[in-house]
């Protein structure tokens, strides 16, 4: 929010620098986001009386004799402009001087002529009409007889003055206008607030037919009407227009002016209507009825329904309440009569009715943070009093004050200094908390066991709940933190922590993963349908059951995800895109999985492990090795089942991961219709090799086995046998290892070392040669033992495969 | 014979000069050495050798025949010698070759960040908590403090899954379901992934927060600064401190933000801190008595403070990253550099 440092001045005598303030604040709570300076980009520029003013002959040219008091009581300088006169106050940039923008002026000839500098205009100065009247006129800034020469001009026309943008927390809605943050500040320095005047008389002029009704008293808790008459449009004075233009308000005219004035000065939307536009000398706030229309101020038309209040005449809607007047009761320049409108509106219905329309004002955004009826009142009786002060009306005695019966005192309640300082930490003195409450207007009695006080806090602060803490806070802010002598829990019990088995087995498995070259990805948690259609998941498969957000943020993050695969194909292919030609990624993050839709409670948050792995030394069993390797730091081992049902995985080269019977996961390589489809440079298509899997991390680690137990270590040697055998191209050496392990029990370990294809096998065959491992339990084995176990092993071969040994 | 000797002993060393390989060793060995060898055959011409002259030929053959077997002791470790010389020659590889090597991957930077953190508090013994990420609004809002028309609402943009469900906006949920499980003393910390409705160079609409919850007897602001002053100094430096400043979150009150003195120039002003000398880094405050009661805890006998991290913040701010949407683009060049 936007507060002028000389506005502030009018209610607090500030003794401080405008840098200064700004710490103040900032200590307070109040952070001054940005501060202009406004005259800070001007230098060398003063007030000069033009002595002499000769025309030079032949050019448009005035070669002026310029007095600037100390800088010189003779100066020459040329100037174009029109309306300079032997006299004349105005503006010189001297010699070396900048005027804002940067712009240089020095001393040079014009045409022929010295000139030490320039002559300047309003406009060259920055200032406008508003700023500083006749700034906007063709020529030279024609300044009062009175202006010193020599003078810094900032002086004279303003501009010494500053700008401070205020952050405004959510829970000091009171703040949010001049005088808000003039209390604070009055606080702040210990000085006393200067309210502004709110004193009006009225005239004998009663409206005896005029009506004000609240129908909708829940959306509208106050409501104050008053008719003022005889107006006399015409221009704002000087001051007033100074201030709105400093807020970056431009005056319109004297009654419109008022109401933003006010908004601004006091914190209280306004509102004027023009009475002679008032059907039946009526207003009634109510809900719109279903498919009412308003066109607001702005021309825009809305649509309305019962979710929105409206403030009518006898027969139409003639503002949207709390957000903007209606284009039917505008204040014109031809408007002789008016109703002034100052209200307080439930703050949620304000809320909603703005976003629902998409129609934000300066109203609206008061009246989402909240009014309290304080302001409310304060608001009308200052409008009230510019009317006066300006002259521009004769307030009646025509006043409506409709009320939902809202206490009109701040909260009362009790709290003891000492709650207050067991909160902090800290023993602030007595009379500091009594001072800094006094300060904050907060009406404090101290009781008699010099502890307990009655509170009143400020009917401004609807932010104060009852009892010490919200105390706490004042005292705090004012007292200042730097008084906070911090201590480690002096008075806390010890508590064991860390983190629980079950975290630390999660921060395991991502170690795993690394060891194995993954690194750990983060990816959003939500993505479109377009993701699972990149997967070619089945419109009817269950993974479509997804939770949809009601309000996405784009289209590309519409649904909570079911599957992470989309999500590190995705990384894979930006990484792809990157020029990144390898790599490896996983994440360990929740999928989630609706229990009804629409969502009705909280859904099942099931974390998963996703992977890929890309690049041109990547396949199938690079990923196994790796995920073996993962399953290996948790006693895991599985196996694999051919996976030809999983749409985004290549039918021939993809598996389930099978842990004790029981389906945990499936990987593989990406599917070759998914692959074609990625939008991809053509150059990184070539050796793309894509591997994608996911498993499902808790039924993973229900297989897992964290207890580390030493298993004695066999004194006899571990005999090797290798075995040669010509089998069909379809036999798989899955089925061979378990054929020759459930065969002799004393295989410790079956390795295939190779695999030959040749003439001399015959076509449709190969050669798999593997070595065993023989561990004996009890006693060394001998080579009749080995034989024994061969000759078995190639019988079962035989007898369940059809497997002859090669010759 | 001394004049054999004396031929032998020329011959034996004009041979010795050839000897360059093992065969030749061996040849040479054959010749000499060896049981049919020359110097075996001094002893044979001992027969010719008058008896009386014999203990001194004996005596001056054995003598050469020590020096002969020396001699190619010698040469035989001089041939090793050489040999291995020309294998290892021959080995010579050019170490500047690449390695061969395994390599690993790597947390990402959050996970990183996060680690320290729970390392830090987990030392002064605060419990690890996780909640769902989808929440109901009573236990993201409504048990927090934050009622259905309260203008905090507006303070976050909330995702809706339904009317009253929501992607979590804050961890500080955890707090409701903690006390909902645990009486004080309670001390735990609560990372997790939370959601706005917010995207730009500063916000992702997911991200990460830590929420830190203290709840015993005789709590006081003054033990939250305490606390957070370890923390900072655990995780940027020793020298760094804190500074409290007011603000407002509906469930602390007291609230304050938390700035450290920036530890890039050590507060005296630079570009990371914009020439304040402070960064902020997390929102804290005294727990709100009203949350205190909702949980079923009693405010007179119990008091607290809370507080709240944003882990992209922090990892961005001690890794220098300044653009948040890095964190969830996965680019493997960002992730690298990450290796822990």
């Amino acid at each position: 929010m936007k507060v002028p440092f000389s506005w502030l001045k009018q209610y607090v005598d500030i003794d401080v620098t405008a840098q200064e303030l700004e710490d103040k604040l900032f200590d307070c709570g109040f952070e001054v986001e940005e501060r202009i300076d406004l005259g800070a980009d001007i230098h060398k520029v003063v007030v000069g009386v033009v002595t002499d003013c000769v025309p030079q002959e032949g050019t448009h040219l005035h070669i002026c004799k310029v007095d600037c008091g100390d800088y010189g009581h003779d100066i020459q300088i040329s100037t174009g402009a029109p309306n300079v006169y032997a006299g004349m106050h105005t503006a010189a940039a001297l010699d070396g001087s900048t005027l804002p923008g940067g712009i240089k002026i020095k001393a040079k000839p014009l045409m022929g002529v010295e000139s030490n500098g320039m002559l300047c205009s309003g406009e060259e100065l920055g200032l406008n009409e508003d700023l500083y009247p006749g700034a906007e006129v063709y020529g030279l800034l024609d300044l009062p007889k009175d202006t010193v020469p020599g003078t810094p001009i900032q002086q004279v026309v303003g501009l010494d003055d500053s700008i401070f943008d205020i952050s405004i927390t959510a829970n000091r809605a009171d703040c949010q206008s001049v005088l808000g943050i003039a209390r604070e500040v009055a606080a702040a320095l210990g000085k006393p607030l200067t309210m502004p005047a709110t004193d009006y008389t009225v005239s004998d002029y009663v409206d005896e037919k005029l009506s004000i009704t609240v129908e909708a008293p829940d959306l509208c808790p106050r409501y104050l009407g008053h008719y003022v008459r005889n107006i006399t449009p015409g221009t704002s004075p000087r001051w007033m227009r100074r201030q709105l233009a400093l807020c970056g308000l431009r005056s319109i005219s004297n009654v419109v002016d008022i109401t933003n004035y006010v908004m601004l000065e006091i914190g209280q939307p306004m509102h004027a209507f023009d009475m002679d536009t008032l059907e039946s000398h009526q207003i009634i706030v109510r809900r719109a009825a279903e498919g009412e229309g308003i066109t607001t101020l702005d021309g825009k038309e809305f649509t309305l329904t019962p979710d929105n209040l409206v403030i009518c005449d006898g027969h139409k809607p003639v503002a949207l309440a709390g957000i903007m007047g209606g284009l039917n009761s505008e204040i014109k320049d031809t408007t002789t009569q008016l109703l002034f409108e100052s209200a307080k509106f439930a703050r949620d219905n304000i809320r909603k009715t703005a976003r629902s329309l998409g129609q934000n004002t300066d109203a609206s955004s008061h009246y989402e943070k909240g009014i309290s009826e304080y302001t409310t009142e304060l608001g009308m009786a200052r409008a009230l009093h510019l009317i006066q002060e300006l002259g521009c009306g004769e307030v009646t005695a025509t006043h409506f004050d409709c009320s939902a019966g809202a206490s009109r005192e701040g909260k009362r309640f009790t709290a003891k200094i000492s709650r207050i300082n067991a909160i902090l930490g800290i023993e602030v003195p007595q009379n500091e908390v009594l001072s800094i409450l006094r300060r904050l207007a907060f009406e404090v009695e101290l009781m008699e066991d010099g502890d307990t006080m009655q509170v009143v806090a400020p009917r401004w602060r609807e932010d104060i709940e009852i009892g010490e803490p919200d105390l706490a806070e004042e005292v705090i802010r004012e007292y200042g933190y730097d008084h906070i002598k911090p201590t480690f829990l002096k008075a806390a019990q010890v508590t064991t922590g860390g983190l629980a088995a079950e975290q630390q087995r999660t921060a395991r498995l991502k170690k795993a993963m690394c060891a194995q070259g993954f690194y750990e990805a983060m990816t959003l948690a939500f993505y479109a349908d377009a993701d699972l259609d990149m997967l070619h998941i089945a419109p009817d498969a269950p993974e479509r059951k997804v939770i949809r957000l009601l309000n996405p943020l784009s289209s590309h993050l519409t649904i909570m995800r079911p599957l992470l695969a989309p999500s590190l194909l995705n990384s894979a292919v930006g990484n792809l895109r990157n020029g990144n030609a390898a790599g490896r990624l996983f994440e360990l993050s929740n999928i989630y999985l609706p229990r009804q839709l629409p969502v009705t409670e909280l859904p099942e948050e099931r974390p998963h492990l996703g992977f890929v792995a890309f690049g041109p030394d990547e396949d199938f069993f690079t990923l196994k090795g790796a995920l073996e390797g993962v399953g290996e730091a948790f006693g895991i081992t599985f196996e694999v089942e051919r996976a030809a049902d999983v749409p985004w995985l290549h039918p021939g080269q993809s598996a389930y991961l099978v842990c004790d019977g029981e389906r945990v996961g499936v990987f593989g390589r990406l599917a070759n219709d998914v692959t074609a489809e990625l939008k991809l440079p053509k150059d990184s298509r070539t050796n793309l090799n894509i591997l994608l899997g996911e498993v499902d991390y808790a039924a993973l680690m229900r297989h897992a086995c964290c207890k580390l137990c030493y298993r004695p270590l066999s004194p006899f040697a571990t005999v090797e046998r290798d075995l040669a055998l010509v089998v069909d191209e379809g036999m798989t050496c899955g089925a061979i290892v378990d054929a020759i392990r459930h065969a002799c029990p004393q295989v410790h370990k079956v390795e295939l070392f190779d695999v030959y294809r040749g003439e001399k096998l015959g076509a449709g065959k190969k050669s798999m040669a593997f070595r065993l491992y023989f561990q004996p339990a009890d006693k060394a084995l001998e080579p009749a033992d080995i034989d024994r176990f061969v000759k078995k092993i190639l019988g079962n071969l035989k007898y369940k495969l059809g497997i002859e040994i090669r010759e | 014979m001394e004049e054999k000797i004396k031929e032998l002993r020329a011959a034996l060393e004009a041979d010795m000069a050839g000897v360059q390989n093992k065969d030749q060793l061996s040849a040479f060995w054959q010749k000499y050495l060896s049981k049919n060898g020359s110097v075996a055959g001094l002893t044979k011409n001992l027969r010719d050798v008058p008896k009386e002259d014999r203990p001194a030929v004996g005596k001056t053959i054995n003598e050469f025949k020590t020096w002969a077997e020396g001699q190619y002791k010698a040469l035989s470790e001089q041939v090793e010698q050489a040999a291995l010389a020309a294998r290892n020659e021959a080995e010579t590889v050019d170490i500047t070759l690449p390695a061969k090597r395994h390599h690993c991957g790597g947390l990402h930077p959050i996970t990183l960040v996060k680690n320290e953190i729970i390392d830090v508090f987990a030392g002064m013994g605060f419990e690890i908590y996780e909640g769902p990420e989808i929440e109901d609004d009573d236990h993201n809002f409504t048990r927090l403090n934050v009622p259905k028309n309260h203008p905090a609402r507006d303070m976050q943009d909330t995702f809706y899954v339904a009317e009253d469900i929501v992607l979590r906006t804050q961890t500080s949920g955890g707090q409701i379901r903690v006390m909902d499980r645990e009486k004080p003393p309670i001390k735990v910390l609560v990372p997790g992934r939370v959601f706005r409705s917010d995207s730009d160079a500063t916000h992702s609409p997911m991200f990460h927060q830590m929420e830190g919850l203290v709840v015993d007897k005789n709590i006081t602001l003054c033990d939250l600064q305490g606390m957070l002053d370890k923390f900072v100094q655990a995780l940027f430096g020793p020298e760094v401190k804190t500074r409290l400043r007011p603000s407002y979150f509906p469930f602390t009150e007291p609230s304050v933000e938390v700035d450290v003195s920036c530890f890039a120039c050590g507060g005296k002003g630079c570009s990371l801190c914009k020439g304040t000398g402070w960064i902020e880094v997390l929102g804290a405050g005294v727990v709100h008595q009203n949350v205190l009661k909702n949980c079923g805890i009693d405010p007179q006998e119990y008091s607290g403070f809370a507080f709240g991290i944003g882990i992209e913040r922090i990892a961005m701010l001690k890794y220098g990253i300044n653009n948040i949407g890095l964190m969830f683009e996965n680019d493997l060049r960002f992730l690298e550099q990450f290796k822990d």
